[in-house]
């Protein structure tokens, strides 16, 4: 067991992001939101509320979908995590962007790299997914300027292409 | 035609004010007022903190004037002797350690002797306490068309109504968020999350005192605005902007969630009331409509809003004869402010659920009762503009019944609700919605875009219209592009950055594809007509050829650019006194069908199905078009169903994600869109202004089907399950059949 | 962001024994974090009283689940898509599958956790109302070792739990003879996901020849606890359910349970709401179990 550290003490933390390891000198408390954000300066996954509603947060963490809000730096001791700039070497990333460029599931932008995660991450599991479980799958991503329609087809146009490869 | 910013947002490249650091940059952060209204006594700070390390600013070091400049400039930039509403700004603070900046907030105590307050309309119009002006009224206005006073003796039916809506928060995902940089030789630059550059530009020179040449304002990626970065952003730009000048580095202030909702603008609360004349077979003869908005404690754009509501609140209906009064009252909550639709979702949801009730008493169907009344072409609107475009809203109305299964839909639920306890109903909204800045509003922007060729031949759109995912890049440059007969990829649009590109007008209104898009075309129009004077270029040209004229003409010149400026129509003509004549170049009009199901189980509304249809000039870009409608509809469907801000003497409480609901992907029904195209003079290509339209018509249609469901009256949104659980309680006085009156003929 | 990090204390070693010496060590100064959607918010918001927190999520006796032929034992750190992919927990616990995929977005069920459903203790959770109709026991450890529980008395007012300050829970464990049951779960909150709830059921119910042999209701959002119907489920055992029947027990139901007005719905609404899910549940449990 660590001797119980100082509060205020900063410790290396060290994981993969993207595929290279990192180290980085934190306070275990910080949220890894911020660590990607202001020590990493991955600026693409993005802050809409911090409180795990609104999903802009979102990274896959040892390949689960999580609100990087909500996890303290000092838990992701360790893992693998991949933020959207990860994405580009994603076998989905390509027929996703397309997708999302073809239907109009980007306006904005802000909540796009969360939606984008979200949709790896159900099309990862569910490659041919009906329309219910698109809504499920981005129900933890808020949207305020598509009302999702044009996103829900973009996720089921892009699992159409990568099926039809 | 891919959104021209697509690939940066699709990757995460795309860069919003958060993401931007600047050298030896502070953050900022707001001390605000935690009474409703009082005078600031005072100021103590906690002396655990080492205040030398902080930047401190107050009403006194504000260089300029203490006013954010907008329309009456009554909103001080930071209160000096006292406040008028909750989280009003008081002191500003900034500190290189974000943490330290949040306790030093904390710990800054602030006495108040309290005021009297008013928090509705009720009260402030009851003048319990005079808070502003002389009478709590911040505007009012008077349309008056034809002797309203005769029609009532000739009625069969006189129709009474009252309908409220509450306040709306935007939620656009992007909090606020500014950067300040001040150095003395250049002045003040700011980069932000904004809507219009140039309203910054103008309350910045006031508030600093600095002329033009010295306020720069960089738009930088905005996520989402709908309204709520339209006039906010010159508050958290000024206060920034006063940090850096005090310090001489650059401030950084991004609101959390909580501050943002809280402290920054909502959709003005409303409340209209009808009186109706009605003749036996269910025309309208005339009526006095009276519409009232809240607008908070300071003026700022609520005479525009309610300019706005009331030139929409006789809907797409002819009235012979009608007396439209208005007004927008102070309250001591933060004051409300622009949201897509601006007035029009007010006074358009009294309508449509009045024309229910007229239909009711007529006993007539919703149908009907709208096709007796409809506007046609050669009819005056209420401030007597003539419709003078061939627009039908009959066939609008039968196509739309026909998308959604109206007729048969409606008697199936009839029947089939005796037996179940998920009762459905189909409900109806039509409406129409005026594009661009109202009456003599266009000319006095007097909007200047600009088109430029860069020196490798491609062209480059000029405008300080802001994109925030409503499609103002792609459109712009699309228009550019067909103009000059170019590939869409080989048109560029200049960031919004008041140094380079001049003042096209707000981003707001629905005027950007339709009026700034138009004068894109002639801009560009005055590039080729300049390289083919010159003799550089034929008449009929290739891509390559235009490019080479190009090069070779900034190769001679130095500079090929092309600018023009806005000319108001000179047949369109507006009485700004009596409030008459032809509001708006252009109407864009509605039919929305709503089915629900209405749980009585749970009280829960749900829509089960959506039909948008609109006619709009000509639709520039489907996908575009598409996204708007479907977003409009989806922020209406939370305005009716969902989105309560709950008041505590002035103050939102549930200023949080998780209580301040917005439908997430598995609320909202299937939103089936459908257009028509009549096209528009005055606008590019014949488009018409198609932002706020679909925010207007959900509401009403939805609390159509719900009456139209289980026969309960509602006349109030957000209706939620508990406000549907009370009034289906035996004890309760919701009416189920309308108050009518005979009149005595 | 409204919590300074530098002000916590934040320890994870990824061993039982350890955490629960630090815990015997200093008791009730080491808030457990699992998952961390709750104390994460409660921290962002600068509203968390502690200030030392210690790691439970890597622990991997608190990970796993273990099924027996008579029961199942879940972790505490078993997460809510863990509850919702284990083929025994969906198929002969549907109520706990169900509640947890109600439970915030895929995101926040990636990392939710049982334990830490039941630790935070809200009336509102989604998960504890089916811990109730299904006997739950808890097993609660400290460096004293281990003892149990019924989880029906785990709960002692409002945010009050049973657990010792040097306490942390190690597993629930459920019975597994509920497989021939009707089960029935609603929750209604202000929209279809990521929902405090207004009110949630969780209800199971045995019926034999038209007669209830068995009945189990409990309900979440209504009372400072989460609520087992005793009473009402005392009136129901041993009866036909004609719809006189019905409207009788909503007015039961109405007299056992307490709501309040709070910032997301009123007392009369729950209240009423509550009666007709629970009427709901009999309509079903009338018909033969059929989902309307």
């Amino acid at each position: 067991m660590n001797p119980s550290p100082a509060a205020d003490a900063k410790y290396e933390v060290s994981f993969t992001v993207n595929g290279d390891a990192k180290k980085v000198l934190v306070r275990p408390m910080e949220r890894l939101l911020d660590v990607l954000r202001n020590e990493l300066a991955l600026t693409g996954t993005k802050e809409g509320c911090g409180e795990g509603e609104c999903g802009s947060c979102s990274i896959l963490l040892d390949g689960m979908l999580v609100n990087s809000c909500l996890v303290p730096v000092g838990q992701a001791s360790g893992a693998s995590i991949v933020t959207i700039e990860g994405m580009s070497a994603h076998a989905l990333m390509k027929p996703l962007q397309e997708a999302f460029l073809e239907c109009g599931g980007a306006q904005c932008g802000i909540c796009t790299p969360g939606m984008i995660l979200a949709a790896v991450h159900l099309l990862e599991k569910e490659p041919a997914p009906a329309l219910a479980d698109i809504r499920e799958g981005l129900a933890g991503n808020l949207c305020r300027c598509t009302g999702y329609m044009q996103i829900f087809e973009a996720v089921a146009r892009a699992a159409r292409r990568r099926v039809a490869k | 035609m891919p959104r021209k910013e697509g690939w940066d947002k699709v990757t995460g490249a795309a860069r919003y004010v958060d993401d931007m650091v600047l050298p030896d940059m502070l953050y900022g952060a707001t001390v605000r007022s935690n009474v409703a209204r009082g005078k600031i006594g005072k100021i103590s700070f906690d002396p655990s903190v080492a205040w030398d390390e902080f930047v401190v600013v107050t009403a006194k070091d504000i260089p300029g004037k203490n006013c954010i400049a907008l329309i009456l400039d009554d909103q001080p930039c930071l209160a000096a002797e006292t406040v008028n509403h909750p989280e009003e700004p008081i002191l500003l603070l900034a500190h290189a350690d974000r943490h330290k900046l949040r306790k030093a907030v904390d710990a800054v105590s602030i006495e108040f002797e309290p005021l009297p307050s008013v928090y509705t309309i009720e009260e402030s119009e009851q003048q319990s306490a005079i808070i502003w002006g002389t009478d709590n009224t911040f505007k009012s206005y008077l349309v008056e068309k034809g002797d309203v006073d005769s029609v009532w003796n000739e009625a069969a039916h006189i129709v009474e109504g009252e309908y409220f809506t509450g306040a709306q928060e935007q939620l656009y995902i992007e909090n606020n968020g500014i950067i300040a940089a001040f150095d003395p030789e250049n002045g003040v630059t700011v980069w932000g999350s904004l809507q219009c550059p140039y309203y910054v530009h103008k309350a910045l020179m006031a508030l600093c005192g600095f002329p033009e040449e010295k306020i720069r304002v960089v738009q930088m990626e905005t996520g989402g605005a709908f309204g709520g970065k339209e006039e906010y952003p010159s508050m958290i730009a000024g206060h920034a902007a006063l940090l850096s000048i005090k310090s001489g580095r650059p401030v950084k202030i991004v609101y959390d969630r909580m501050e943002d909702m809280v402290a920054t603008t909502k959709r003005h609360p409303s409340r209209t009331r009808h009186r109706t004349a009605v003749s036996k077979d269910g025309k309208i003869l005339g009526g006095e409509i009276e519409f009232t908005i809240d607008g908070g404690a300071y003026a700022t754009l609520s005479s525009v809003v309610l300019s706005r509501g009331t030139i929409h609140a006789g809907g797409p209906y002819y009235w012979p004869s009608v007396r439209i009064r208005t007004k927008a009252l102070a309250t001591n909550t933060p004051p409300h402010g622009a949201f897509r639709g601006f007035g029009a979702p007010q006074s358009l949801f009294a309508m449509e659920r009045h024309m229910d009730s007229i239909a009711q008493v007529v006993g007539i169907s919703p149908v009907e009762i709208r096709r007796r009344n409809f506007l046609e072409p050669g009819q005056t609107t209420t401030t007597e503009q003539v419709i003078r475009e061939e627009i039908n809203l009959n066939h609008l109305l039968d196509r739309a019944l026909g998308l959604s299964g109206y007729d048969e839909k409606r008697s199936r639920f009839a029947e089939e609700n005796k037996k179940r306890v998920r009762k459905k109903g189909i409900g109806i909204a039509a409406f129409l919605h005026g594009a661009g800045f109202t009456g003599s509003g266009e000319r006095y922007l007097n909007s200047l875009v600009g088109v430029e060729a860069v020196v490798d031949g491609h062209v480059r759109v000029l405008v300080s219209s802001a994109e925030f995912g409503q499609g103002t890049n792609t459109v712009l440059c699309q228009i550019a592009a067909e103009t000059l007969g170019l590939p869409y990829e080989s048109v560029t649009i200049a960031q919004p950055d008041t140094k380079v590109v001049p003042n096209s007008g707000p981003t707001v209104a629905s005027r950007t594809a339709m009026i700034v898009g138009a004068l894109v075309q002639s801009a560009a129009k005055g590039i080729k007509l300049t390289l083919t004077k010159t003799g550089l270029l034929r008449e009929d040209y290739t891509p390559e050829q235009f490019r080479a004229a190009c090069r070779e003409y900034i190769a001679a010149r130095g500079a090929l650019k092309s600018y023009v400026r806005y000319e108001a129509p000179s047949d369109v003509y507006w009485d700004d006194e009596k409030y008459r004549g032809e509001a708006y170049a252009a109407f864009a009009w509605a039919v929305n069908i709503a089915e629900v199901t209405v749980d009585l189980t749970t009280y829960a509304v749900t829509v089960d199905d959506f039909v948008a249809l609109q006619e709009v000039g000509k639709v520039l870009h489907p996908v575009l078009a598409g996204g708007q409608i479907t977003g409009g509809v989806a922020q209406a469907i939370g305005f009716a169903l969902y989105e309560k801000v709950v008041w505590q003497n002035g103050r939102m409480i549930n200023n949080q994600m998780t209580n301040y609901i917005m439908p997430t992907s598995v609320d909202l029904p299937p939103i089936r869109v459908f257009f028509e195209e009549l096209g528009n003079i005055h606008g590019a290509y014949g488009a018409k202004g198609i932002g706020e339209l679909p925010m207007d018509g959900p509401a009403p249609a939805i609390v159509n089907a719900v009456e139209d469901a289980i026969g309960v009256r509602f006349r109030a949104i957000p209706l939620l399950p508990e406000d549907l659980f009370e009034a289906l309680q035996p004890e309760s006085n919701a009416q189920s059949i309308p108050s009518s009156a005979p009149g005595t003929a | 962001m409204r919590a300074d990090p530098a002000e916590y204390r934040f320890v994870s070693s990824g061993n039982l024994h350890a955490v629960l010496s630090l815990m015997a060590g200093e008791p009730a100064q080491w808030l457990p974090i699992a998952g961390g959607t709750d104390v994460m918010v409660l921290y962002s918001a600068g509203k968390l009283p502690s200030r030392k927190l210690v790691n439970i999520g890597n622990i991997p006796e608190l990970r796993q689940i273990e099924t027996f032929p008579d029961r199942i034992r879940i972790g505490a750190a078993c997460t809510y898509t863990a509850l919702r992919t284990h083929d025994i927990v969906s198929r002969e616990f549907p109520l706990l599958a169900t509640a947890a995929s109600w439970t915030g977005g895929i995101a926040n069920q990636n990392r939710g956790t049982l334990g830490g459903n039941i630790a935070n203790a809200s009336p509102a959770a989604d998960s504890l109302p089916a811990l109730l109709v299904y006997d739950a026991e808890v097993t609660l450890i400290s460096v004293r070792g281990e003892r149990r529980m019924a989880y029906r008395n785990f709960h002692s007012g409002y945010k009050q739990t049973a657990l010792a300050a040097d306490e942390l829970i190690r597993d629930i464990s459920l019975p597994r003879r509920f497989s021939g049951y009707v089960s029935h779960a609603r929750k209604v909150g202000a929209r279809n996901a990521q929902a405090i709830s207004k009110v949630c059921l969780a209800a199971l119910g045995l019926v034999a020849e038209g007669t209830i042999r068995d009945v189990r209701l409990a309900l979440g959002s209504v009372a400072p606890v989460p609520l087992r119907l005793n009473e009402t489920e005392h009136v129901l055992t041993g009866k036909k359910i004609p719809p006189s029947l019905i409207e009788a027990i909503k007015k039961s139901v109405a007299k056992e349970i307490q709501p309040i007005d709070d910032i997301r719905s009123t007392a009369r609404y729950r209240t009423a709401v509550a009666s007709n899910l629970v009427a709901e549940f009999l309509e079903k449990l009338a018909t033969g179990g059929a989902d309307a």
